[in-house]
């Protein structure tokens, strides 16, 4: 432990946080604080006066049939998008581990798509897989599936998590390289000596000291597939067809910024926090316990 | 239980560097082989070779008779402990023992037994539950020895184990090893760049210097007779003194007994000389005066560092000594403790 710092000033130590907590208040606190309020508003449909309904947002939102699909669907887009792109991540990385030669290209190619931004990536998804123009729906087609994202829900799905993924991959591969590199070459050395072949030096060594790295990913991909995937769904489907791929983000858009139901859309974001709020939480509590760091 | 043969083996790496020219050592069984040098003369290689860590370029390694070359590390049945201990810091230390045995499927109620019997030997039992960072540097040593011995292997491979642990405890690790080496009786690998360990623990000693082996026997035959000036300057501490011969001539020798052959450098070690005019010592051997420029008492004994015959030499004595620095001394020594080496090194 390092000694404590003694500011001899007593208002210093306050003026050099302030820069940080300003903008934390004014950025975070204070929009959070209006969504609170907002969503125990309710407007009537020009937007001339509001009145105060205390829950009335809360259990209209939470009684209706198309939020509680949301629900489901970003479930199951936010669970196949931290394992698809976690596994797959993964598997790339230990396979660059094994490159001998122009390991670095390898890896500055496998970092690139990180670099697209999200409706950018969504669009090259959007026409790769357009059931009329584009080039992979056709070999798809060719291979007998019927490919249609376009009218079929569960293919929307598989688009849109294929795309969410993609883009976070490189993100992650790069943190699975770091951790990779971070385990002791005599620890596999060690294993293989004391008779584990590959798979079991894998399983029993590296992915349990991977664990602070799978951890923190599975934090952040989590937070990723709930809020930053707004654009590709925008792009890709729209949240359709029907509301098929309507993520919880993506209905607090469609609420408030198209229908302009603003006391429901905010309640929708009140929830949205919370729920993440108890994720992390849980990661934290539950998820973390496992992890050995060092 | 095996032995341990390796028949000019050769490493080439990748880039064409070559670690190990040709080396070839037969280390009979139960035997303590210690591979010693400076650091980059290819012992830790050579050492990876017959581990099966790094593939062998030229010749052949054999355990217990069979030709290794081609098995992996896997399925050698060796075990190895290496300098950072390598220990699994993710498991207590009862699983880091355990896992070798569990990897070859052996059932748990004699896996159990099998750790429990060798934590006694070791005095860990009160560890098994603890994890390896909780552990201090001499324990997490003991782990990494009960893993190996746990194994019950036919070949013990030592990467410069006690390199990390305080001068101390290196001492008693270095007494520990060596009696729990004999009393179970398995081939050993050990390699080290510290020469009071080599000399202590080995039953064969190789000196190893740029990929070759300069001198292999017993660790007293090469102290006593070193075949290069490299091996006389490595083992002993401190080293050998030598001198160069100048066309059969020693600068500044008051008598000089005769050369052997075309002898080009003269050795003895600091023990063999002896403080004293010509008449307080007397016999065959070399006498020189030298010019005292440093005195270090160690308390059974003082080492006196001095200029003497064209370079420097280091002087033994017992006990306390009154000699001041500035001083001039006669130093003798007899005619069979003297060494004389050749102008390529090796002994003549």
């Amino acid at each position: 432990m390092s000694p404590r710092v003694v500011f001899p000033n007593k208002i210093l130590p306050y003026l050099l946080v302030a820069p940080q907590l300003a903008i934390t208040l004014i950025f975070f606190y204070w929009p959070a604080s209006q969504a609170l309020r907002q969503s125990m508003l309710r407007e009537d449909p020009f937007g001339l006066s509001s009145k105060f309904v205390w829950f009335d947002n809360f259990k209209k939102v939470l009684s209706d049939p198309n939020y509680l699909n949301s629900i489901q669907v970003t479930a199951i887009f936010s669970i196949s998008v931290a394992a698809v792109a976690m596994a797959t991540a993964l598997l790339l990385a230990v396979m660059a581990e094994k490159v001998v030669r122009s390991r670095g290209l390898y890896r500055t190619l496998m970092i690139w798509p990180y670099a697209v931004a999200p409706a950018i990536a969504g669009m090259l998804w959007l026409f790769l897989f357009n059931p009329s123009i584009g080039s992979l729906a056709y070999g798809l087609r060719w291979l007998g599936i019927n490919w249609d994202p376009l009218l079929d829900g569960e293919q929307a799905m598989v688009l849109v998590v294929a795309a969410a993924s993609w883009k976070q991959i490189s993100y992650n591969f790069l943190f699975f390289v770091a951790g990779l590199q971070a385990i002791p070459k005599t620890l596999i050395e060690a294993a293989a000596i004391d008779g584990a072949g590959e798979n079991k030096r894998f399983w029993t060594i590296v992915f349990p000291l991977l664990a602070p790295t799978t951890f923190f990913l599975l934090v952040v991909n989590t937070v990723y597939a709930f809020f930053d995937t707004f654009g590709i769904i925008h792009a890709v489907t729209g949240g359709g067809p029907g509301k098929a791929t309507e993520t919880m983000v993506y209905k607090v858009y469609n609420d408030g910024f198209v229908n302009l139901i603003l006391g429901d859309s905010a309640a929708q974001s009140v929830i949205l926090m919370v729920i993440v709020i108890a994720l992390t939480a849980i990661q934290f509590r539950y998820v973390e316990r496992k992890v050995h760091y060092g | 239980m095996a032995t341990v043969d390796l028949k000019d083996v050769r490493k080439v790496y990748a880039g064409g560097v070559e670690a190990v020219k040709g080396v070839s050592i037969a280390i009979p069984d139960k035997a303590l082989c210690v591979l010693v040098g400076p650091s980059g003369c290819g012992k830790s290689t050579l050492l990876r070779m017959i581990a099966g860590l790094e593939t062998i370029s030229a010749g052949t390694c054999s355990i217990d008779g069979k030709v290794v070359n081609a098995v992996g590390p896997t399925e050698r049945d060796i075990a190895m402990v290496f300098q950072n201990y390598a220990l699994y810091p993710h498991m207590k230390v009862y699983d880091n023992m355990a896992y070798g045995l569990r990897n070859r499927g052996m059932p748990k109620d004699e896996v159990d037994k099998r750790v429990r019997t060798t934590a006694k030997t070791l005095e860990l039992e009160h560890l098994l539950e603890r994890r390896p960072r909780e552990l201090s540097g001499g324990q997490r040593q003991r782990v990494a020895m009960g893993r190996a011995i746990v194994r019950n292997p036919k070949v013990f491979l030592f990467d410069e184990p006690l390199s990390n642990l305080d001068a101390k405890l290196r001492g008693q690790m270095r007494v520990e090893i060596k009696s729990l080496q004999r009393q179970l009786g398995v081939t050993s690998v050990y390699v080290t760049h510290d020469q009071l360990e080599a000399m202590t623990l080995a039953d064969v000693l190789v000196v190893m210097n740029g990929g070759l082996v300069e001198q292999l026997g017993a660790p007293l035959d090469i102290y006593e007779k070193p075949a290069s000036t490299f091996v006389a300057s490595f083992i002993g501490a401190p080293p050998m003194n030598l001198l160069p011969l100048r066309g059969g001539q020693l600068v500044d020798a008051v008598t000089l007994p005769e050369i052997a052959g075309n002898a080009a450098t003269i050795g003895f070690r600091p023990e063999d000389c002896e403080v004293g005019a010509d008449g307080a010592v007397s016999g065959d051997g070399l006498r020189l005066m030298a010019r005292v420029e440093g005195v270090e008492p160690v308390g059974a004994e003082s080492f006196l560092y001095c200029a003497a015959g064209g370079g420097k030499i280091v002087v033994r004595v017992a006990g306390r000594t009154e000699v001041l620095v500035g001083d001039q001394l006669p130093i003798f020594a007899r005619r069979e403790k003297l060494h004389f080496f050749g102008s390529d090194g090796k002994r003549v």
